[in-house]
């Protein structure tokens, strides 16, 4: 059973997640942003539902759609916004981007901007953790459009047959850009799938924080003990577009605001309210504390300085005896 | 000194180092009773069992990220390539992954996976399983690219590719697996980066790689003899990066630069050679145009004669550096 406390981390960690993007939208808006960004509102309950089933010490990899993993991961909100702008001071010095960001040092093995080119990763490093005799595992985060990637069916092929401790979550959130699944994912669930690599699979609400959280745990056991992978589909929905591009004409407002009304936060923000988890007074602490990391985070990274054009060169190669 | 094949070399460099280094481990396909499709791998089973020579299902774009993915978790992979013309399955993950991960995410990560993978024409395995790739990776930044052309380098530069912190491309030529060299018993290591040369000459530099730079040195032996021509003859080693300095120098003693190359005449590694040569102080010593020789713009065809065909043999280096130390170009 989940305490009252982890349970009100949950929340803070959902409405955080919201709140960065949010915020990141805005500075879109005022042109602060050179390059694109993936919005996951909607989708907070996948990424901290998953991570909260995690010890800290576990890994995870990411995607281009992957703020909300790595703040529930921990990630540092100063250096995700300097980084979202460009500048020095955030976690890939300004050459990555809202892409990439990426903290090693919290377990977080990077965000892909290839679609499906996390999971032989993923793999690698659940491999790795076991040739090494690690209790660790690895969360390999995905969406529907990856799971029509090779790579997806070759890496559960293969975490299946050397019972690697990876989880496959597959974050549904109904279309790979304008393509919905109803067109291009051949069974209703893509847990189903799993069936043809003899791995369990899950198909759970991903907008239940809770539903998530205790499906990840199960297969975090699984995982753990040896026995091997999961496949995890979540059924979510992003309500902002792909990216900055997307004018939405590939689905209706009805659509949409149908998803709304299972918004991930909302629901769990009532859902305490009826166990007498949350007051009033801690859901307002909440906000303000979240309001506070956000506005910190913004101020660091536009008074942060931009890389010096002359370093273009650098991180290309690690050197040797090159000091980390 | 000790005689062994570059096959014999190669399995060697990564013996040794797997006995010193428990995070280093061999992966692909077939490599385990098989011994790989070339034997490579053969007795790696027995000594290091199936966790450390890890057979693969085919799955090249997939275990080429495993790799990737078990590199930066601080192993240092081998992944084996059956064919090199197999790299298109794994190109994602060698060129957006493992080349621009460190790059991508700040300096953050180390890469030090090995490819390898054999490469080139001249064993009647016709277009799909015969293509030099050099060019390919090429232009890819983040990854290092090495084709040694005899057993000496082969195990030298196996092992300096193993401990190297970044994604090595190592790419071996089919035709000189069983061709033998001297290699020491005692360990040691031949550095990345740095172009060699095979054979001191007066009259012109002919520069090559893994088999071009075999060829060329037969070709330079046999111009001795038999037209008294004195070609220096500089092996790349390295491609990526690229080592020009020697061959500077070489042109500022012979006036005259041949550069061989296997792959596609065009867009191939010779061109940036050449290109490096003409920007440099070097130029102005040149008495001659500069010329390539290199493999036709064709698909390896299967016919004997007309794979021959494809790519420059010995014979061809040899008229080609007659033609430019006679002045046949001048005429």
């Amino acid at each position: 059973m989940l305490s009252k406390e982890t349970k009100l981390q949950m929340l803070e960690k959902m409405m955080l997640i919201r709140a960065f993007e949010e915020q990141a939208e805005k500075l879109f808006m005022k042109n602060l942003v050179h390059g694109t960004m993936h919005l996951s509102i909607g989708e907070e309950a996948v990424a901290v539902g998953a991570i909260f089933a995690l010890d800290k010490s576990d890994y995870i990899t990411s995607t281009h759609r992957g703020h909300g993993h790595m703040i529930a991961k921990g990630g540092n909100i100063k250096k995700m916004f300097a980084e979202f702008l460009g500048k020095e001071t955030g976690y890939c010095h300004g050459r990555g981007g809202s892409m990439h960001i990426a903290d090693f040092s919290l377990g977080n093995l990077g965000a892909t901007g290839i679609v499906g080119a996390g999971i032989p990763i993923a793999t690698g490093a659940a491999l790795a953790l076991k040739m090494q005799g690690s209790n660790n595992i690895v969360l390999c985060f995905f969406g529907d459009g990856a799971s029509n990637e090779g790579n997806f069916f070759e890496a559960l092929n293969m975490a299946a047959i050397w019972k690697l401790p990876e989880i496959f979550l597959c974050e549904n959130n109904q279309y790979a850009m304008s393509s919905s699944v109803k067109r291009f994912v051949s069974v209703p669930d893509i847990a189903d799938r799993a069936c043809a690599f003899g791995v369990p699979g899950v198909a759970v609400d991903g907008m239940d924080v809770i539903a998530v959280y205790e499906a990840v745990k199960a297969a975090v056991e699984r995982a753990r003990s040896g026995k091997g992978p999961t496949l995890i589909e979540a059924k979510t929905y992003r309500y902002k577009g792909h990216s900055k591009s997307d004018k939405n004409l590939y689905r209706t407002k009805e659509e949409i605001e149908q998803w709304k009304k299972k918004d991930p936060i909302k629901t769990f923000t009532e859902r305490l309210f009826e166990l007498g988890e949350l007051s009033e007074k801690e859901l307002e602490m909440i906000k303000n504390k979240v309001q506070t990391t956000i506005s910190e985070g913004v101020e660091f990274a536009i008074t942060s300085k931009e890389p010096d054009p002359d370093t273009v060169e650098k991180y290309v190669y690690a050197e040797e005896g090159e000091k980390e | 000194m000790r005689i062994i094949t570059y096959k014999e070399a190669v399995r060697e460099a990564m013996t040794e180092k797997m006995r010193e280094d428990r995070t280093v481990f061999l992966m692909g396909e077939d490599i385990g009773v098989y011994g790989g499709a070339f034997g490579v791998s053969m007795g790696m089973l027995e000594e290091f069992g199936p966790r450390r020579v890890l057979e693969t299902p085919m799955s090249e774009a997939t275990f080429t990220g495993v790799g990737v993915g078990a590199a930066i978790m601080g192993m240092r992979p081998i992944v084996e390539i059956m064919f090199a013309d197999f790299l298109t399955f794994s190109a994602d993950q060698l060129v957006n992954q493992a080349a621009k991960l460190r790059y991508m995410t700040g300096g953050q990560v180390k890469v030090p996976l090995v490819i390898r993978a054999p490469q080139g024409s001249g064993t009647g395995a016709a277009a799909q399983h015969s293509q030099n790739v050099e060019a390919w990776f090429f232009n890819i930044p983040g990854i290092k690219i090495v084709a040694p052309s005899n057993p000496y380098d082969a195990k030298g530069l196996l092992k300096s590719s193993i401990e190297d912190d970044n994604p090595v491309l190592f790419l071996e030529h089919k035709l000189l697996y069983n061709t033998k060299g001297e290699v020491p018993l005692e360990d040691y290591r031949v550095k990345i980066g740095q172009s060699r040369i095979l054979k001191e000459g007066s009259d012109i530099t002919v520069v090559g790689s893994s088999i071009m730079a075999y060829r060329a040195l037969k070709a330079a032996e046999q111009l001795l003899d038999e037209d008294s021509i004195s070609a220096e003859v500089i092996d790349l080693v390295t491609l990526k990066p690229l080592d020009v300095k020697p061959i500077i120098n070489s042109i500022k003693k012979t006036h005259r630069l041949l550069v061989v190359y296997e792959g596609c005449m065009t867009g191939g590694i010779g061109n940036e050679v050449i290109s490096r040569v003409v920007e440099s102080d070097a130029f102005a010593y040149l008495d001659a145009p500069i010329f390539r020789l290199a493999g036709k713009d064709v698909p390896i065809p299967y016919n004997r004669n007309l794979e021959k065909n494809a790519v420059p043999q010995i014979q061809d280096i040899k008229d080609k550096v007659k033609f430019i130390v006679k002045g046949g170009w001048n005429a």
